[in-house]
């Protein structure tokens, strides 16, 4: 595998990074209780990602070590304002329900790390790939919660009821713990569990 | 093995202290252990004390539960009865059909028999579902993972019925007995290994995901229609949460320590788990310190909350005496917080253990609006604590011992 592949893959299931390298938690317990706000915030976070990581390899030899947290977050910060203004602009009412979670990109582990971690070492190129792979598997992890909790907790995917709730005279009885927030820990948690089941090398050693 | 031994016990000096070859004392260790049994050994008779095994262990749980099943049977049927016959509809489902129908009972509190029977209808199939859907889960672990069946899955079938309501449906069970045994229980790694009370794992889970089936005022009794001439269905507890105990009476104080109340099916005699307590504290098996921790915890806490009376919420005069007769206290005093494995396990770790149980239950009783019990949480609560408390200890332990050896 070419090395700009590698970069764009290796962050699906290899080297994902909620669940190896535990990073961006907090926004996928919030987010996912439905596929809709869980693709919006996966579109946004991979968006940023790829800016940030662009514009922080481009300037990686102009920004000061000292410093460089600091500048690495007034350019993830003004990035996410932007997405957050589109997102006003564009689709208010999912922007409404995902409320501040748009706005703590900011402090997603996941941009600050690779931004760290990646773009300061590496090319503009690889660094834009980097944030594209590591934002397809933040979003792989959100879809599969959402999916799970969505359907699930109110019998639906993507809004299109598939199952119909008791409360609407259906025969489904609405999940209630899948729309609280533990629910996206155990569903993480059990990914977690079936990805190492399959890839054995990244289970920690004792 | 001889010249070995002898080749070995000659090199030895030039190993230890002031030998020769001193630093290497690791590597003949090494190679000594490895041939034969480890140098620092026990030189005196053998260190059993008592031949208690896993086995045996958790056939006395079940004993000590006994007393709560008898109760749990009987007092399920007389619920039913005295609603039905004080005027609420039977229940729709099969239990009542056969009962009422083909073996021609009627609602009569008075027949011990009839309510025995009765309540056997509602708890023999969730027990059954239960241990079923747990036990194939654990055969198919066990298989897996290549070990035995334990026994402890024996003892969490029989607990996860008696907290559960007589109304629950049987796909719930079945439900709630899988997350407790799989995400409680095997993916730490299998019974003795897991932080968290299985069958309180499954109660949670059930608790949060279908609370329509298992709080409330409709589901502690086998009998539909309860709001019909104003018979509340409603458990003790959760009436107190509301106006508090000035309407009980001595009577209803003794109803609830007998146990002839609304609740889950196994929790509401205090008298019954008395009686597996002593079983248990007689035998070592439960820990009376857990049980003491979690008296005195809630002992302190009611009392101070006593202090302070409160115009808008009446749970917080509620005296310590009716704290442990009402709602799950009893029965998770004695037979949850105790569970060896997710309990701590240093003697005075245990004390703090159970004292925080006991504060946990009464605040969440009191403080907390939305749920009128609050026995399950605390204790899965302090499940997740004990590890950090057993720390504490041990690393108490550590440093008295280094302190009196001066190292």
């Amino acid at each position: 595998m070419s090395k700009a592949s590698k970069t764009v893959l290796d962050p699906l299931f290899n080297d994902n990074p909620i669940a190896l390298q535990v990073l961006g938690v907090c926004s996928a317990l919030a987010v996912t209780t439905k596929i809709e706000t869980a693709l919006v915030m996966s579109v946004a976070v991979t968006l940023v990602l790829i800016a940030s990581n662009a514009s922080i390899s481009a300037l990686r030899n102009l920004i000061p070590p000292s410093i460089r947290i600091i500048v690495q977050l007034v350019i993830i910060a003004s990035l996410v304002i932007i997405v957050d203004q589109v997102l006003k602009a564009f689709v208010y009412e999912v922007s409404k329900q995902m409320s501040v979670f748009v706005g703590l990109i900011i402090t997603n582990c996941i941009v600050m790390g690779r931004a760290e971690g990646f773009a300061m070492q590496n090319g503009v190129k690889l660094s834009m790939l980097d944030g594209l792979g590591n934002g397809l598997g933040y979003s792989v992890i959100l879809l599969v919660v959402g999916a799970f909790r969505e359907l699930f907790g109110s019998g639906s995917l993507y809004g299109l009821q598939i199952l119909k709730p008791v409360t609407e005279g259906g025969f489904y009885q609405t999940n209630g713990l899948m729309v609280l927030a533990p629910a996206a820990f155990f569903l993480i948690g059990i990914f977690i569990w079936v990805l190492r089941t399959f890839k054995t090398d990244q289970v920690e050693a004792e | 093995m001889k010249p070995l031994r002898d080749l070995l016990d000659k090199i030895e000096p030039l190993f230890t202290k002031g030998g020769k070859l001193e630093r290497f004392y690791a590597l003949f260790e090494a190679i000594d252990t490895m041939h034969f049994s480890p140098l620092d050994r026990a030189k005196g008779t053998t260190h059993v004390r008592d031949g208690l095994d896993l086995k045996r262990l958790m056939i006395t749980v079940v004993v000590a539960l006994v007393p709560c099943i008898i109760f749990a049977l009987y007092n399920t049927g007389y619920q039913a009865a005295a609603a039905v016959s004080a005027g609420a509809a039977p229940l729709d489902n099969w239990q009542d059909a056969l009962f009422y129908g083909t073996l021609g009972y009627t609602a009569d509190p008075t027949d011990v028999l009839g309510c025995f029977i009765h309540g056997t209808l509602f708890f023999a199939p969730i027990y059954l579902t239960g241990l079923a859907v747990g036990g194939m889960i654990e055969g198919a672990f066990a298989i897996i993972r290549k070990h035995e069946i334990t026994e402890g899955f024996l003892v969490t079938s029989m607990l996860f019925p008696l907290i559960l309501p007589p109304t629950i449906p049987l796909w719930q069970v079945a439900l709630g007995i899988s997350f407790g045994v799989i995400i409680g229980k095997e993916v730490f790694g299998g019974v003795g290994m897991n932080v968290l009370n299985p069958a309180l794992t499954g109660r949670a889970f059930l608790f949060f995901a279908y609370p329509a089936q298992i709080s409330g005022d409709q589901v502690w009794i086998g009998a539909s229609n309860l709001v019909a001439d104003g018979y509340s269905g409603a458990t003790m507890l959760a009436t107190a949460a509301e106006s508090g105990i000035a309407k009980f009476t001595d009577v209803h104080f003794m109803d609830a320590l007998i146990g002839l109340v609304p609740g889950s099916m196994g929790e509401t005699s205090v008298l019954a788990c008395l009686g597996g307590a002593c079983i248990l504290i007689f035998t070592q098996v439960g820990s009376w310190r857990t049980m003491l921790g979690v008296t005195v915890g809630t002992l302190a806490t009611a009392s101070l909350l006593n202090m302070f009376p409160s115009d808008t919420n009446p749970m917080f005069a509620v005296p310590f005496m009716w704290h442990i007769v009402l709602g799950g206290w009893a029965f998770g005093t004695v037979f949850m917080a105790t569970d060896p494995v997710s309990s701590s396990f240093t003697e005075k770790g245990k004390l703090i253990y159970g004292f925080g149980i006991g504060v946990m239950v009464v605040m969440v009783r009191v403080v907390n609006p939305a749920y009128p019990e609050g026995m399950m949480l605390s204790i899965l609560f302090m499940n997740m604590f004990a590890p950090l408390i057993d720390h504490f200890f041990v690393q108490a332990n550590v440093k008295r011992r280094k302190a009196r050896y001066g190292l």
